[in-house]
């Protein structure tokens, strides 16, 4: 056999139907819902008389629109209260998994997959959402989908899809203290652009890769998208296994060795081409903070806020003197200046124990500026609310300043009430900048969560590198 | 879905790249049950002042592209999150066409779904439309998907290329779900085979939640 790389060997292994000429049919392992994209789906399916084909393959969840405070008052927003009724009602009649608002093991859909082990290695993944791509990191084939292909999942339990081209990005050599998994995907961002990737699924190697943490990886694949990638993803390995094993929907005993024995086969072969191949190098990267309104526009914390002019492209200087004026930022000014109102802690992309934990450990005995107008920190499900708990870490960040708050996608997107003021500079760990994206006007500089925790307590970027009595390293 | 054979209308143009869906429609009109009525509040954020006054500066707000139903656009267009409001939208304010260099993969996806045909230009194609929108008052073209032509009453004609597969899909207007469910025997033999290997069986503690 040819050698393959991890994602044709995936690809491979779930073809249902192929035509010359046409898209494939392909098999979908494990659907996640959440409230925002699937009310039409399942209206749509309704409507066609259809029924779910395995709603024991699917899972749902409420996350985007909860209240991140006291979700035991009725929900304010009507909007958003009559589609966690859709939702529940949906799951319901379907016979679908349902993690309400106030079961103990919700949180942001992409979250909770692989904490309750319902992602596994070698998995198609899907989810009406774009930041799909996150399950990746398990080794799985994951990516968001719109409404109507939700709706064609739901029904058929497949998909059609166009085989995508192939890209490795490598990250060579160990990663610095202080650049963290965020700063490394934003990096690549910044490297190939917002569309660098599209048509391509991306693959992620090298040293840098492989010594982080499935925590550390799954904040990489979530960001793929932001590349213009639908799916990364890093093959699975002996983190991959300990990360997986005992978790309440994984395999167990003998069916988890077995699995093991599979998953350990999936890794790309030596000698597989890719269509593409990006190579960083670790040692060249350090903490990143973008100044714009993609997460492209990005730079190093020790840089400055770009000038217009220096852009040889005149549609990147148009789009840069346009982020420019949106965020209120002059060119020239350094990163560190830049002053912050609010700061959040959470979302898909860092909100998991790993990255509370090592934003716990910078607020540590300190306390916010008096300038920042608020801090939140939000964890991205409630089972590592209440892991955190555990350790103190809530009490850590209370003592701080911080709010200590329940799990959702909360300031990320603001669809509850969790939003960014118009004209408001947040530093924020997660993955979209948009304009408007925390809120309308708001101004949002991406950055990982020990850099976002620095700037709650200095109140402006700070490199979190030398920041006193932090090791830095995660 | 309807289909879409051919169209000519009115051109609009949004000379912007990367055009993200968070902006075809901000995160407050997510929350709804339906797919219809999204074109009141395509581009909100920049359409509207406070109090959905309309913004006399936004593009679409000008007399001239009232009633436009062809959408000029810069690369990456539809960049960002799946919500796939974005195309109903659009389609719900009037479009049935978007030229652009350059469409994100998800977005381009869901266009399809809806019956929206994204067209695909080169750069220097979509350069000289946008200076004709601009130059010409009341500038129309007509998008031919059966000839795969865009072309305008003054002799102008770009002719692109698409997915065959995708085009007669647009041109029938097909709906997937049901072109899939023609192919039931296969998907039942591909579960006995996959869904029999434990590892691929379905997850475990199917009733957790509940605990
Ligand atoms: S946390 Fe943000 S990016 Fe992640 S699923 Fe929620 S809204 Fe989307």
């Amino acid at each position: 056999m040819p050698a393959r790389t991890l994602y044709e060997k995936i690809w491979n292994a779930h073809i249902v139907r192929e035509e010359p000429g046409k898209p494939s049919l392909i098999y979908i392992d494990r659907h996640l819902v959440h409230e925002g994209t699937s009310p039409q789906a399942f209206a749509g399916l309704k409507a066609a008389g259809r029924t779910v084909r395995r709603p024991e393959l699917a899972f749902a969840v409420m996350d985007h629109s909860v209240s991140t405070k006291n979700r035991e008052l009725p929900v304010a927003d009507p909007d958003a209260a009559a589609q966690f009724a859709a939702l529940a009602r949906n799951c319901e009649e379907f016979g679908i998994n349902l993690f309400d608002m106030h079961s103990r093991n919700q949180g942001i859909v992409h979250v909770i997959g692989p904490e309750l082990g319902i992602t596994l290695p070698g998995c198609t993944i899907v989810c009406g959402d774009s930041h799909t791509s996150t399950h990746g990191a398990l080794g799985a084939l994951a990516f968001g989908i719109g409404t109507s292909e939700v709706e064609h999942v739901l029904a058929t339990q497949c998909l059609t899809q166009f085989k995508s081209k192939s890209m490795r990005i490598e990250v060579q050599g160990p990663r610095p203290r202080g650049v963290t998994a965020k700063d490394i995907i934003l990096a690549i961002i910044g490297k190939i652009g917002i569309a660098g990737g599209t048509g391509y699924v991306a693959e992620y190697t090298g040293e840098a890769v492989r010594g982080l943490s499935m925590e550390g990886r799954m904040t990489m694949c979530n960001m793929t998208i932001e590349g213009g990638a639908r799916a990364g993803m890093v093959a699975p390995d002996d983190t991959t296994f300990a990360y997986v094993e005992g978790r309440p929907f994984a395999p167990r005993g003998k069916d988890f060795q077995e699995a093991v024995e599979y998953w350990k086969t999936l890794a790309t072969d030596p000698g597989a081409t890719y269509d593409a191949t990006v190579t960083l190098t670790a040692a060249e990267l350090a903490p990143m903070v973008t100044w714009g309104t993609n997460p492209g526009m990005v730079t190093q914390v020790t840089g400055r806020v770009p000038d217009p002019s220096s852009f040889s492209d005149p549609v990147d200087r148009k789009a840069a003197e346009s982020a420019l004026v949106y965020m209120g930022l002059k060119p020239g000014t350094s990163i560190t200046d830049i002053p912050v109102d609010r700061v959040f802690i959470g979302s898909c992309t860092n909100s998991r124990i790993e990255d509370l934990r090592a934003a716990s450990r910078v607020v540590a005995g300190r306390r916010i500026a008096k300038s920042v107008k608020q801090a939140l920190a939000v964890p991205g499900s409630r089972v590592v609310k209440a892991q955190a708990e555990k350790e103190g870490l809530d009490k850590v960040f209370r003592d701080a300043g911080f709010e200590w708050r329940d799990a959702g996608c909360s300031m990320c997107i603001g669809m509850n009430d969790d939003v960014l003021p118009a004209g408001e500079r947040s530093a924020s760990t997660s993955n979209r900048n948009f304009e408007g994206r925390q809120g309308k006007g708001s101004r949002t500089h991406l950055v990982s969560p020990v850099m976002a925790a620095a700037a709650a307590i200095e109140g402006h970027f700070v490199d979190i590198r030398k920041f006193p009595g932090v090791d830095g390293a995660e | 879905m309807q289909p879409f054979i051919k169209h000519t209308g009115l051109v609009a143009p949004l000379d912007r790249v990367n055009v993200d869906t968070d902006q075809m429609v901000p995160k407050q009109f997510l929350k709804f049950l339906t797919r219809e009525g999204y074109g009141r509040i395509l581009f909100y954020d920049w359409r509207y002042l406070p109090e959905e006054k309309p913004n006399p500066e936004f593009i679409l707000n000008l007399p001239r592209y009232a009633g436009a139903s062809i959408l000029l656009a810069r690369a990456n267009f539809g960049c960002g999150s799946s919500r796939e409001h974005a195309p109903w939208a659009l389609l719900d304010y009037g479009f049935r066409a978007i030229l652009a260099p350059s469409y994100a993969d998800i977005f381009y996806n869901n266009c399809f779904k809806n019956g929206l045909l994204p067209v695909t230009l080169t750069t220097q194609q979509m350069d000289e439309l946008f200076q004709r929108a601009a130059r010409t008052e009341g500038y129309r073209l007509t998008v031919d998907l059966e000839r795969q032509i865009v072309a305008d009453g003054s002799g102008l004609q770009f002719s692109f290329t698409l997915d065959p597969f995708r085009r007669e899909c647009l041109l029938k207007g097909l709906d997937d779900i049901g072109l899939t469910l023609v192919h039931e025997a296969d998907i039942s033999a591909f579960e006995k085979k996959h869904l029999s290997v434990p590892h691929m069986n379905a997850p475990l503690d199917v009733k957790f939640h509940r605990a």
